[in-house]
């Protein structure tokens, strides 16, 4: 019953980020709508795969989860680096 | 970083996370695990920094705190997200800290990023850059609670 | 005691459900992509937790339990890097975040360093 429950909750949580990945504004913001809704699969995944009784849900889904933090640092990584390849007198330093 | 500590570790790890025991998969395993260890080799080599994290009942005291701080946090959030005034003015300022190594300046930065309402944008030698949704959250930390924590339970 | 588990793990599961949404209604509430990030930590701080305990507490005792605890560590360890990469990336692109009162002088640093 509450599992029920906390699947539509993130269900419509995917949506919301989803609306959010089409309007934009920025790519920044597209960009992290995407990773929520990574984290939201990995969540509807573990759940939903209960429910239905799937087999070895879990590993499916801790490997969307790795998948998914990989995802976002690289094309983070990409934005970073293409702005500084286009300006060359930008410091390069890092934390 | 020592061999045999990180061989048990990986060895009950991947146990845990298999669960079969045919020789096949058992052989399987032990090269993985070989692989791994033999990359840890080379990344020490590379960076010449080697691993050196000790896990410690202080460790998981201030794990337990920061536990409790993000939960008031989030609940903190959430009242403000439904509330319908919206009740946001972020900030972005500069917080002073005096946490040295590497390490506490690794778990400090990303505990002020996991609590909700603040967020580390920038790490620098003796200051970090915060960006908050009220002034309050960058007046807490500037009391520094979090960072004497840290600091106690010297890694 | 069955009922009592049962219960946490109703508890558990509708507070996450609630977080997980208002995360999403945050997401499209707040007013700059430096905002929203915070709104994402919530869900991804304490709702994918909660979700995944209330989740857990049903499953009863077997070593998927193990791995809904590395779920949950993998979340809560890459949740602040991720987050760290994006704003330092959005940073760095030239998109400085929108301030509400006062200002400070991260400003002029970042000014001065852009």
């Amino acid at each position: 019953m509450a599992l029920n429950a906390a699947i539509i909750a993130i269900l419509v949580t995917m949506v919301l980020a989803l609306i959010r990945a089409f309007e934009g504004p920025s790519a920044y913001d597209r960009m992290l709508a995407a990773n929520v809704f990574g984290t939201k699969t990995v969540l509807l995944i573990a759940l939903g795969g209960y429910a239905l009784s799937w087999h070895s849900f879990l590993d499916i889904a801790l490997l969307y989860a790795m998948v998914n933090y990989v995802g976002t640092i690289a094309v983070m990584r990409f934005f970073d680096d293409s702005r500084q390849a286009r300006n060359p007198s930008a410091d390069g330093e890092d934390s | 970083m020592k061999p045999i500590p990180i061989l048990t570790l990986l060895g009950v790890v991947w146990l845990l996370f298999s669960g079969h025991f045919t020789p096949l998969l058992m052989a399987l395993g032990a090269a993985s695990i070989l692989l791994v260890v033999w990359l840890l080799r080379r990344m020490d080599r590379a960076d010449g920094a080697p691993m050196q994290f000790r896990p410690s009942f202080g460790l998981l005291g201030y794990l337990a705190w920061l536990l409790w701080d993000v939960v008031k946090a989030n609940i903190d959030l959430a009242w403000r997200i439904w509330d319908p005034k919206l009740p946001v003015s972020p900030v972005w300022a500069r917080l002073d800290t005096q946490v040295e190594t590497p390490l506490e300046k690794t778990l400090y930065a990303n505990s002020i990023t996991l609590t909700p309402g603040t967020l580390t944008t920038d790490v620098c030698d003796d200051y970090f850059l915060i960006h908050a949704l009220s002034q309050a959250g960058i007046d807490e930390l500037r009391e520094g609670e979090m960072e004497r924590r840290i600091r106690r339970i010297n890694l | 005691m069955s009922l009592a588990i049962d219960l946490l793990s109703g508890f558990c599961l509708l507070a996450g459900g609630l977080l997980c949404i208002t995360g999403g209604v945050g997401l499209l509430r707040l007013p700059d992509f430096f905002s929203r990030v915070h709104a994402v930590g919530l869900t991804e701080t304490l709702a994918a937790p909660l979700l995944l305990v209330g989740l857990a507490l049903q499953m009863g005792w077997s070593l998927d339990l193990f791995k809904i605890l590395m779920v949950v560590i993998l979340v809560l360890v890459t949740n602040p890097t991720a987050t760290h990469a994006m704003a330092k990336a959005a940073l760095h692109g030239g998109h400085p975040p929108k301030l509400g009162g006062t200002h400070d002088e991260a400003e002029e640093h970042a000014s001065s360093k852009v």
